[in-house]
């Protein structure tokens, strides 16, 4: 335990005319470790203590001006460049729509960093061990007196000399204050068994509590409300039909988009209807493109790139025959068209459920294009 | 004509004392922290079983809400917003008379507002958190209010920085943040005090926390009044953008009935109307019931009276300009809603309005009716009752009857809208009840220092610096 110390001599004084006069013979017999106290501030106090102006402002013009310009770089930098928003056509850097927050921002920043500025920077609080607190002194002054206390650190400070100093300013009562500090002991006992319980308490509440929030609680309405929709779930027996079967067959004979049905099938007479077929596409260098896609995912794993039969899965298939010999060369468009759309003698599947019509007649542009290609002579040119 | 015998002449040559009877200094004290340090009489636990009472409907009301969602109130499309932004913007408005009585009288050395500034303060910082319940439940599942902060997630998403609903959320946010700073700032000087009187161990250890160890030093009270006047000039234009920014809510939409340039200054004046009504309302019951008719004058609600007649006027004025803009404009669809709005499903509500805000605060024009507290008590009331009906009348007439005449549906509350209109009162006074148990209710630094005598050499009445 450390020794109590002489803090300092507090004086009372009755009305606020006298602690101005003694303020200012305490600043005038070259004091400056002293401070005048009262329940309101006095006018005049300040410069009968000759106390400079206080530099607060400078803090909430920087941090009010910093508020305002981080604002614009947040949003120009969310809205403009990590995440574009295109909003009516507007710019993505629109100024004036933050004008609004630069003011609100401006006012927030200069507000709080005001208030932490002056209690944390210049008021140096939260201080409960001020050894004036809990003092005759701070009461009195808190209700109704005024005071002035010298700090026994004050190179001009004597306890008899100062004491008489205060009484004859026209002191109420002079009492002496003493600093008695506690004695807190900093060492760290981390094999507490106290200290150790306390952990042990705190773990397991915490994970109980974690565990139970995102385990338990979350799983009862209004949090799981997501999961609770009147929705068919995959699945999941339907409620509302009869048939508990919620993904309804489409009424008999519904066609999709873009998916009419072929009017020729492998029942039909096919030689006869291939005949009658003609592409109706016209060749286009987009048409060649997209038969040349198609063509490219659909086929060539078979049939080769150029439609040769030298292909990727060689060997493990059978072979398809190549497309550039005579009798195909000379066959209609229609064959092509059949055979994608049914498949050829169980061999090669239909890809009618693949590819839409218009691109099988785009493939059928492109492996004439290859036949061309491989054999400019051939037999339908003559 | 030389004697004036009757007690209610005032001499207007000379200006009235702030706080009635010269108290001391040491009486200031202990009549403002009585409330704090008595058992409450009968009359408060009464008070406090009807506010709680209807805190608890609104509290099952809301359960209910957040149970089965807000189909439980009546809002459906096009009346997507009731009863809930009509609180949210009516609460909001009420808390900025609080900042008004508080700040901008401050700055204008309008000292009268010591006796009131407190309470007035308080009530900002209720209203503004009953406010702040609306905008959360009403999006049915409130928990994803926090996608309107702008925090990284894992959507890659921002908010919409050119949406007024997000210039709300920080306006709001800002806004509450200033106010309960400049509240508690104000506080700390009061809270030593009650620290240094207590004889209670509990007590003391709170106002010792809650104080932060103030020491009534003048080297603190240099900086502590600098730091009080710049939060005033902060505060000031912040109460004006709030309601403005509020009303950008409504006017950067396109629909007729809200797309007008006149609603900033038309809601920010509303917004004062309404928070004087309040005031008024406030300080009539707790001047009335902690015994504080000397701090709280007359004199006071004299004058709070004066504001609010003004601020009726502007209002009555906004009330004109919408119709008249609405004409001049030649928009068929803006014509009709002005059509709609006085003379359609909603006429009744319209009307009262117009009564309530424009026709019976006319009455404070008389002197005998601005001293007359009991009178005064009750257009307090109707002023309460026509703000809230004036916020109802433009979010709702303007949504029931826009554009499309195959949209028109017409809004009927459910008893959960009103079950939560119930409890948002009952949770502010309340709240306001709490306070002026535990905290005091009047600023005992700042009246103080404007008791006679408080400051040396100090001309009462006149300027000084």
């Amino acid at each position: 335990m450390s020794e109590k110390r002489l803090y300092g001599l507090a004086a009372i004084f009755d009305t606020p005319e006298k602690v101005v006069a003694a303020a200012r013979a305490v600043a005038g017999r070259g004091f400056t470790k002293y401070d005048s106290y009262s329940s309101y501030p006095i006018h005049g106090l300040d410069s009968a203590m000759r106390l400079k102006r206080t530099r607060i402002p400078f803090v909430t013009l920087v941090a009010g001006l910093s508020g305002a310009v981080l604002l614009v770089l947040f949003t120009w930098w969310t809205n403009s460049v990590d995440f574009p928003l295109a909003i009516g056509g507007k710019p993505y850097f629109a100024w004036p729509d933050y004008v609004p927050l630069m003011f609100e921002m401006t006012v927030l920043f200069g507000a709080v960093s005001t208030v932490i500025a002056l209690l944390v920077v210049w008021l140096k609080l939260p201080r409960n061990s001020h050894p004036l607190h809990d003092t005759e002194f701070m009461k009195k002054v808190s209700k109704d007196k005024f005071g002035i206390c010298i700090e026994s650190d004050d190179p001009g400070f004597n306890e008899t000399e100062t004491r008489r100093f205060l009484e004859d300013l026209g002191a109420e009562s002079v009492d002496s204050v003493y600093d008695e500090p506690v004695d807190i002991s900093l060492k760290q006992k981390v094999l507490d068994p106290k200290f150790i319980a306390a952990i042990v308490v705190v773990a397991v509440v915490s994970s109980a509590t974690t565990y139970l929030a995102l385990n338990k609680m979350l799983l009862i309405r209004p949090w799981s409300s997501l999961n609770a929709q009147f929705k068919v779930n995959p699945e999941s027996r339907s409620r509302f039909y009869s048939d508990g079967i919620g993904m309804r067959p489409p009424v008999t004979g519904t066609v999709a988009r873009g998916h009419l049905p072929d009017p020729i099938t492998v029942s039909d007479n096919l030689a006869a209807a291939e005949k009658y077929l003609v592409n109706p596409v016209l060749p286009s260098p987009h048409v060649m493109e997209v038969g040349q896609r198609d063509f490219n995912t659909y086929c060539s794993p078979c049939h080769g790139y150029f439609a040769d039969g030298n292909s990727r899965l060689q060997g493990q298939f059978p072979s398809p025959p190549s497309l550039h010999t005579d009798s195909l060369r000379l066959a209609p468009d229609g064959l092509y068209y059949n055979v994608i759309t049914n498949g050829f003698q169980g061999v090669m599947p239909s890809y009618a459920r693949q590819i839409p019509r218009k691109e099988r007649w785009a493939i059928v542009w492109y492996i004439r294009a290859l036949q061309k290609a491989q054999n400019p002579n051939g037999p339908e040119a003559k | 004509m030389s004697s004036a015998t009757t007690e209610e002449v005032i001499d207007y040559s000379v200006t009235p004392p702030l706080v009635e009877g010269n108290p001391s200094l040491a009486k200031i004290n202990d009549s403002i922290a009585l409330p704090t340090e008595r058992w409450p009489s009968k009359k408060y636990f009464a008070a406090l079983s009807v506010t709680l009472t209807m805190l608890l409907i609104g509290a099952v009301a809301l359960g209910y809400t957040l149970y089965y969602g807000i189909g439980m109130w009546g809002n459906n499309i096009p009346v997507g917003w009731a009863f809930d932004i009509t609180n949210f913007v009516f609460w909001i408005g009420i808390g900025h008379a609080g900042t008004l009585i508080s700040a901008i009288l401050f700055l204008f050395r309008q000292r009268w507002r010591t006796g009131i500034a407190r309470a007035a303060e308080a009530m900002t910082i209720f209203a503004v958190m009953c406010a702040g319940i609306f905008p959360l439940i009403h999006l049915g599942r409130p928990w994803y209010a926090l996608f309107i902060i702008p925090v990284p997630n894992q959507h890659g998403l921002w908010v919409n920085w050119n949406s007024p609903l997000v210039w709300d959320v920080f306006a709001v946010s800002t806004y509450f943040t200033v106010s309960l700073m400049f509240w508690y700032i104000g506080l700390i000087p009061d809270l030593a005090m009650m620290r240094d009187r207590t004889t209670s161990k509990v007590k003391k250890m709170i106002y010792s926390i809650l104080s932060l160890g103030w020491r009534h030093a003048n080297r603190q009270w240099q900086h502590y009044e600098k730091v009080y006047v710049i939060l005033a000039g902060l505060a000031t234009p912040l109460v004006l953008s709030v309601h403005s920014i509020v009303s950008f809510d409504f006017a950067v939409s396109i629909l007729p009935g809200w797309h007008t340039t006149i609603f900033p200054p038309y809601f920010v004046a509303g917004a004062i109307f309404s928070g004087f009504g309040m005031v008024l309302t406030v300080l009539i019951i707790i001047r009335k019931v902690f015994n504080l008719e000397y701090i709280i004058t007359k004199d006071h609600l004299d004058k709070m009276a004066k504001v609010t007649l003004l601020t009726s006027m502007m209002v009555a004025y906004a009330y004109l300009m919408e119709p008249f803009i609405a004409w001049y404009s030649g928009s068929p669809f803006d014509w009709y809603t002005v059509v709609a709005r006085a003379t359609g499903h909603y006429a009744i509500g319209f009307w009262v309005m117009i009564a309530c805000n424009v026709l019976i605060p006319q009455l404070l024009w008389s002197k005998k009716v601005r001293r007359n507290v009991a009178v005064l008590f009750v257009i307090s009331l109707l002023i309460n009752v026509g703000m809230w009906l004036e916020r109802y009348i433009i979010i709702v007439t303007s949504l029931y009857r826009d554009f499309l005449p195959s949209s028109w549906h017409i809004y009927t509350p459910t008893i959960f809208d009103f079950g939560i209109l119930i409890g948002v009162f009952g949770l502010f006074f309340t709240l306001v009840l709490l306070f002026s148990r535990t905290l005091p209710v009047v600023s005992m630094s700042e009246l103080k220092g404007v008791t006679e005598g408080a400051h040396p050499h100090h001309n009462f009445g006149a300027g000084h610096e």
